[in-house]
């Protein structure tokens, strides 16, 4: 329902000019809980105000329903925000923020009375009405910004991450209660956050930028398992990173050959082809620790042990290093010790070509 | 897209400056182009002008010295005059100095709950009527008033003193007006002082005068500038404290000036001396700027 | 508790007793004004008893009468268009990237800070002079639009400061939830930038009170104000109804002063303790 094109956005002139936003192009869906995810200063925030309202774009298209939005201003655009510091109105209570949106649409008393009603009841906040909002906790602020953007029925939500300020039980907490809310509402949610653990948890489908570009967008099993670029690969999780020769692809499948000779069939990177060198990405807990004549050869330089699993750090022949993760099996007993001659092996469709 | 959100708000913004800027120019910087013209006009017979061009309001605003207006009765010349000004506006900011340096510097040193009550005791007396403040230190430095009272009671002197009608008196109250001028940008500058630089030389064997000198003194040096400008401008361009305590017999500046729009009728000469207090009080002030400046670039 | 240390970096040899003296010499004379503004006798400097007569003969003179009214009429005028004018000039220029031409402005507002008020005292006698020809008015309306101009930066830094901390997030919450640029000012930012606009309109209204020199120079004949008509009975025979003028108006200026303290305290953040 949203469609973005080719959105540019540059700050300043000449010398000084920063470009936040360069080429970005996304499509959101109706009802999908759509997150932006990258590092401090990757553009996602200067992407999200853009569809708010608040930064005009340098060039580029964005329509909402069909229609142009970047010519409304942002009290006509049916879009609301959730703001990182919340930005309560300091001097109205938590029911008369609420309402503030309902009063700017000119709705009659009695329906603002009831929908304020309805809100604070979403967000478990009712005995709370009539406090000011300087009373409340971090956590009660955010769910009173929640209701007061949910209240005037927007299109589209946008939440400029609303979670960073609350302590690690309540943002667990928050992020259930999102997803509900989402899903109960029927809102398209566009989300931000620099949190990947957060993104993969919470959303349909995720847009990872770095440096005003989106590098790839996918659901968090696809975005995961099948990171496109060096750079989503290890935003996101851990990753295992091999220097590999591209033997031959064929459609989705890459025959690979790794640096001990072996050669293995790899998910092929899209808009990538031909030969020469690649990298291949695999993650740990994709691969197995085997005795030495498997796909990898190396040495255990170190064993970490963790609670559920146990990392076991390979310096493989070659020079590379990788990382076997392991569940704990209860009960267990070490077989490995350091300094060991192991062997690093996975499955075939496993490992991924990186774009770069 | 951008271009006409941005020149809205562009457009906005004017229209929201519109109301003050028209007063202001109205009543503040258009006149001073008018006063600018006229200094070139030629003086009405009884006031005014006559719109002909002449430079001899510029040409007397230097070269007067012994001819004045027959229906007058001083005998002060111009020059006098403005060293006069210039002479007791030095002497009030350096007055204003003494006591107002260590007075920051005790505000500064109180306690973080007093300090602004000190600070609210200086800045009352300033938001009173200069005024009246001038008329209180006539009241206690006249022949019947306070000082004299006192010396006389005690037997110090037998007749009183005349201090009122000098150049005494006109220091004094220009320093009593203007005080409060000096002591709050030095105590801004005070207030932001890193005392644990003052131990540092303490610990280097330095004496507290040393510290004072070596080390306090240069880093509010900012605060310090700043409050002499405050007093030096409006000391110069002084016009009710020296009127009220000069009595008319001490000119300073501001009175030669008002001079001219009254008894003077000179309106053209009013306006050349009025430009050139400005221009004077103009170059203070870059040199305010550039002092300001180069401290900043110094000091990082 | 600190113990108290035998050795103070922060004491200066006699600087506290110049401060002590600093504060009584600032005070004494307005004391000893007030002190005699309830003198019975006629001198200003020998007291002879308690009374309140100079306060009464002030109240029943027609002139201070006159004088009072008009003062006061000019310092609500001046205070409210000085004060509506710098909230519109503090919008526009507080918070947002320096535009073309922000020096001019800038100083244009603070100009009757910074020129002797007598120059701009003769620049205005000169120009009203014109006025006063071409048109023949010679009403309050000079005074009031001199006195306005001279109050607008003084009715402009509280509220500009008061601008500054306010938190821009909370206007573009207002924009986001429908709030059009004119609702969001009156329903978001006014009532957050009330004290500053407050303190602005009394620090306006004591100048315009105050002022003597601009007054003097632009009023026509018998368009005194409390100020100038002071200032003319300097001339005379001067009586304690004097000091009794004098002390009302101070009163006022203490009171207002006071309560622009109290306003502006509570928005200030914080200062760090002095190490």
């Amino acid at each position: 329902m949203i469609e973005i094109q080719n959105l540019t956005k540059t700050f300043g002139t000449g010398a000084e000019a920063f470009t936040a936003l360069s080429e970005v192009s996304v499509t959101i869906r109706q009802n999908e809980f759509f997150t932006l995810l990258g590092p401090s200063g990757c553009g996602k925030t200067t992407l999200l105000r853009t569809i708010a309202g608040f930064v005009d774009p340098t060039s580029g298209t964005m329509t909402l329903d069909g229609a142009d939005v970047l010519a409304s201003p942002p009290y006509v655009r049916p879009v609301n925000t959730v703001f990182q510091n919340y930005a309560l109105f300091p001097h109205m209570t938590v029911a008369e923020n609420i309402g503030f949106g309902l009063e700017m649409q000119d709705r009659p008393k009695a329906e603002i009375k009831q929908t304020v009603g309805e809100m604070l009841e979403l967000v478990q906040m009712t005995p709370l009405a009539n406090r000011a909002t300087s009373e409340i906790s971090g956590g009660q602020q955010q769910r009173v910004a929640l209701a007061r953007a949910l209240a005037p029925r927007p299109k589209v939500l946008l939440l400029d991450e609303p979670l960073s300020a609350l302590d690690f039980k309540l943002r667990k907490e928050m992020q259930i209660e999102l997803k509900r809310l989402q899903s109960e509402t029927g809102i398209t949610f566009v989300f931000v956050t620099h949190d990947q653990e957060e993104a993969l948890t919470m959303s349909d489908r995720i847009a990872v930028m770095n440096e005003g570009q989106i590098l790839q967008i996918g659901g968090p099993k696809e975005i995961y398992d099948h990171p496109a670029e060096r750079f989503v690969a290890d935003f996101i999780g851990e990753t295992n990173f091999l220097e590999a020769e591209l033997v031959s692809v064929d459609g989705e499948v890459a025959e690979t050959r790794l640096p001990s000779g072996k050669t293995i069939s790899t998910r092929a990177a899209s808009g990538r082809a031909g030969a020469g060198k690649v990298t291949v990405a695999v993650r740990p807990e994709h691969a197995l620790l085997e005795p030495p004549g498997a796909l990898i050869d190396g040495k255990l330089e170190n064993i970490v042990y963790f609670g559920t699993d146990t990392h076991y750090h390979v310096m493989l022949d070659g020079g590379a290093r990788f990382v076997v993760r392991r569940q704990n099996q209860p009960d267990a007993v070490e077989a490995y010790t350091i300094g060991d001659a192991v062997g690093v092996s996975f499955n075939p469709g496993v490992g991924q070509v990186l774009r770069d | 897209m951008a271009e006409t959100r941005e020149i809205s708000a562009a457009r906005r913004r004017w229209m929201l400056l519109a109301p003050a800027l028209a007063i202001l120019v109205f009543a503040a910087s258009g006149p001073l182009l008018i006063v600018i013209m006229y200094s070139f006009l030629t003086p009405g017979d009884y006031g005014g002008v006559i719109w002909s061009f002449s430079t001899d309001a510029w040409f007397n605003v230097v070269a007067e010295r012994d001819f004045f207006d027959e229906t007058l009765s001083f005998s002060d010349a111009h020059w006098s005059i403005f060293w006069r000004s210039v002479k007791l506006s030095l002497m009030t900011t350096a007055v204003a100095f003494l006591v107002g340096f260590p007075t920051a510097y005790f505000i500064a040193t109180r306690p973080k709950a007093t300090r602004d009550i000190w600070m609210l005791l200086i800045i009352i007396p300033f938001w009173t009527n200069l005024l009246i403040r001038t008329f209180a230190v006539m009241e206690i430095i006249r022949n019947e008033g306070v000082v004299n009272s006192v010396l006389i009671g005690l037997g110090i002197i037998d007749e009183p003193i005349q201090l009122l009608f000098t150049e005494f008196a006109i220091t004094l109250g220009m320093f009593y007006v203007y005080l409060p001028l000096m002591v709050l940008p030095i105590y801004a500058s005070m207030e932001r002082l890193d005392f644990s630089l003052v131990e540092a030389a303490y610990d280097l064997y330095a004496s507290r005068w040393r510290v004072l000198k070596r080390v306090i003194f240069p880093l509010v040096k900012p605060g310090v500038i700043a409050g002499s400008i405050l007093v030096f401008v409006p000391s110069l361009g002084a016009y009710v404290t020296p009127r009220v305590l000069g009595g008319g017999k001490q000119l300073m500046l501001g009175n030669l000036i008002e001079l001219q729009f009254g008894q003077g009728r000179n309106w053209p000469l009013g306006a050349a001396l009025s430009i050139t207090l400005l221009a004077i009080v103009m170059i203070a002030l870059m040199v305010y700027v550039r002092s300001a400046g180069r401290e900043e670039v110094s000091h990082g | 508790m600190a113990r108290s240390r035998s050795f103070d970096v922060r004491r200066q040899a006699g600087f506290p007793a110049v401060a002590i003296t600093c504060f009584i010499l600032l005070y004494l004379p307005i004391i000893l004004l007030v002190v005699y503004s309830f003198n019975a006798g006629k001198s200003i400097a020998i007291w002879e008893g308690f009374s309140l007569q100079w306060y009464v003969s002030a109240w029943e003179n027609e002139k201070v009468q006159d004088a009072t009214i008009r003062s006061l009429i000019i310092a609500t005028c001046a205070s409210v268009i000085a004060t509506s004018a710098a909230v519109m000039a503090a919008l526009a220029t507080t918070r947002s990237p320096k535009f073309k031409g922000y020096s001019v402005v800038f100083a244009m507002i603070n100009q009757p800070l910074m020129i002797p008020e007598i120059v701009t005292a003769v620049a205005l006698l000169i120009f009203f002079a014109m006025i006063k020809v071409a048109t023949g008015y010679t009403g309050l309306w000079y005074l009031i639009l001199a006195h306005s101009a001279f109050c607008i930066p003084f009715a402009y830094m509280p509220i500009r400061a008061r601008l500054q901390g306010m938190d821009l997030n909370l206007e573009q919450a207002g924009a986001d939830l429908y709030g059009t640029p004119w609702r969001v000012f009156r329903r978001i930012t006014l009532p957050q930038l009330w004290p500053g606009v407050l303190a602005g309109a009394m620090l306006a209204f004591v100048i315009s009170l105050d002022d003597v020199v601009i007054t003097e120079f632009v009023k026509s004949a018998g368009q005194d104000t409390l100020p100038t008509y002071m200032l003319g009975q300097l001339r005379r025979v001067i009586t304690p109804e004097v000091n009794a003028i004098s002390t009302v108006l101070l009163a006022i200026s203490v009171a207002l002063v006071i309560a622009f303290y109290l306003l502006t305290k509570s928005g200030k953040p914080k200062q760090g303790d002095v190490q």
